[in-house]
C-alpha cells in the first residue's frame, strides 16, 4: 500500500494586490464623485423619456413643491441684484440686496420678502417656508417675478427658464405657473425630471434603433 | 491573508548581557484593512451621481382670441383625453356627443394602445391630441402623458383647459367607476 503522501502546500494567499485594486477603485470613486447641495426643497421630479441633459447654468427654475408651493432659483447672481433693486424701486419693499443676492432661493409673498430674508439660510427649509402666491388668478405674483426676471436679461441671451415639479403636486399650480409664464411671453420652458429608456417596441423605441434624431 | 514581514533581517548580534526573550511573530494581518476599504468603496459607488436630470421641452402656443387664427383640427383626427383623480384617464374621439356616449375610461398603461390604434387608423396631418387635465389630478400624471407623446411620437397635441362639462363628466365617472386596476 503506498502511502497517499500529498505534498502539503502553503494555504496563504498573498492579498496585496486585492488590496492594491481595492484602492485603486476607492480613489477613483472619490476622485469622480460629485457631491450634491443638500436641497433645501425636497422634490421628487417624475420620469420621462426625455433625451436632453437638463442645463446647469444660465436658468431660472421654478420649483413647484408636494404642497403646491412655488419657488424661484437663479444662478446668476449679478441679475438677482438687479432684480432686487427694481422690485425695490417699483415695489419699494426694502428688501437687503446682498442678502437677496445670496439666497439660493425665493419662496414667500412679496409682502412678507423682508422677513424671509431674514431668517437665517440653514432654517430655510422648503416646508416652513409660505412659497409665493400663485393660486389666485388676480394675484399671480410669480408675474411679477419673471417680468422683473426678463426685464434683467432685457438684450441679452435668454436664459433657460426650468421648472421641477414634484410628482405629487396638483394641476391647478401648475396651471397658473404655466399661465405667469404665457403672460411674461415665455413660450417655451423645460421640466426637469428623471431619465428613463424608451419603452421597447414602441414607436420611440423604433426611432432610437435606427439612430433617426429626435425632434426636441 | 496578506501578510507583511517585519522582522527585519535576522542575525544581528546580540547585545552583552541583554536577554532575548522568545522572538515574537511580526505577522500583521491586513484583513481588516481590505475590509475597511471594500466598505468605503461602496459608499462612493452609492453616492456617485451617475445620471443627470434630464430636461422635457414644453412648447406653449399664444393664446389667440380671433377664432380664424386658431388652428383648425379635423373632427375624425382628434382624440381628446381627460386626467381625473387617482391615476384615472379619460377619453373621447372627435366631439363630445351631447349623451356622453363617446366617453370611455382608461388607464396610463393602456391608453398607449388607444393611442397606437387611433395613429395606425388616422392619416397623420389630420391626428391632433388634445389633453386636458382636471383640476384634481397631479402633477406627475401630466408629465406621463406628455411622455407618451414623446413615446409614441405624436408631434401634434395641445395642453388644453378643461370645460365645466367635461369636469363633472370626469367627477361622475370616477365617483360611480370601479376602482382603476
Amino acid at each position: 500500500m503506498g502511502r497517499a503522501k500529498l505534498p502539503r502546500k502553503s494555504t496563504n494567499i498573498d492579498m496585496t494586490a486585492m488590496c492594491d485594486v481595492a484602492f485603486l477603485l476607492l480613489s477613483f470613486f472619490i476622485l469622480t464623485t460629485k457631491f450634491k447641495p443638500a436641497e433645501a426643497i425636497a422634490v421628487t421630479t417624475p420620469n420621462s423619456v426625455a433625451a436632453k441633459v437638463a442645463p446647469q447654468k444660465d436658468y431660472i427654475m421654478v420649483i413647484l413643491d408636494k404642497d403646491g408651493k412655488v419657488f424661484l432659483e437663479m444662478d446668476d447672481k449679478g441679475k438677482k441684484e438687479t432684480i432686487a433693486n427694481s422690485l425695490n424701486a417699483t415695489r419699494s419693499l426694502n428688501l437687503n440686496v446682498q442678502a437677496f443676492k445670496n439666497a439660493l432661493f425665493v419662496g414667500a409673498p412679496l409682502g412678507s420678502m423682508a422677513s424671509f430674508l431674514a431668517i437665517p439660510e440653514e432654517n430655510r427649509k422648503g416646508d416652513k417656508l409660505p412659497g409665493i402666491p400663485v393660486l389666485d388668478s388676480a394675484n399671480n405674483e410669480l408675474v411679477i417675478w419673471l417680468r422683473a426676471v426678463k426685464d434683467a436679461y432685457l438684450g441679452l441671451k435668454e436664459p433657460a427658464f426650468l421648472l421641477k415639479g414634484d410628482n405629487m403636486a396638483k394641476y391647478p399650480s401648475f396651471k397658473s405657473i404655466i399661465d405667469a409664464f404665457k403672460k411674461n411671453d415665455i413660450l417655451k420652458f423645460q421640466m426637469i425630471t428623471n431619465p428613463e429608456a424608451a419603452p421597447l417596441g414602441t414607436d420611440l423605441w423604433k426611432m432610437n434603433q435606427t439612430g433617426e434624431k429626435r425632434a426636441e | 491573508m496578506a501578510e507583511m514581514d517585519t522582522s527585519g533581517g535576522g542575525g544581528h548580534k546580540k547585545g552583552p548581557g541583554v536577554k532575548k526573550g522568545k522572538k515574537l511573530s511580526t505577522r500583521v494581518d491586513l484583513t481588516p484593512m481590505v475590509d475597511l476599504g471594500f466598505l468605503l468603496i461602496t459608499f462612493f459607488i452609492f453616492t456617485t451621481t451617475m445620471s443627470q436630470p434630464t430636461a422635457m421641452k414644453l412648447f406653449l402656443p399664444q393664446d389667440v382670441d380671433k377664432p380664424e387664427d386658431q388652428n383648425k383640427a379635423k373632427e375624425s383626427g382628434v382624440i381628446t383625453i381627460l386626467l381625473g383623480k387617482d391615476n384615472n384617464v379619460f377619453y373621447y374621439e372627435g366631439q363630445l356627443t351631447p349623451n356622453a356616449s363617446n366617453f370611455k375610461s382608461s388607464s396610463f398603461k393602456e391608453i398607449r394602445t388607444v393611442l397606437i390604434d387611433k395613429k395606425r387608423n388616422t392619416p397623420e396631418q389630420d391626428l391632433v391630441v388634445i389633453l386636458k387635465p382636471s383640476s384634481q389630478c397631479t402633477y406627475k400624471n401630466v408629465i406621463d402623458i406628455l411622455d407618451e407623446m414623446a413615446i409614441n411620437v405624436l408631434k401634434r397635441y395641445a395642453l388644453v383647459d378643461i370645460s365645466n362639462v367635461e369636469e363633472s363628466l370626469v367627477k361622475l365617472s370616477e365617483g360611480s367607476a370601479a376602482p382603476a386596476k
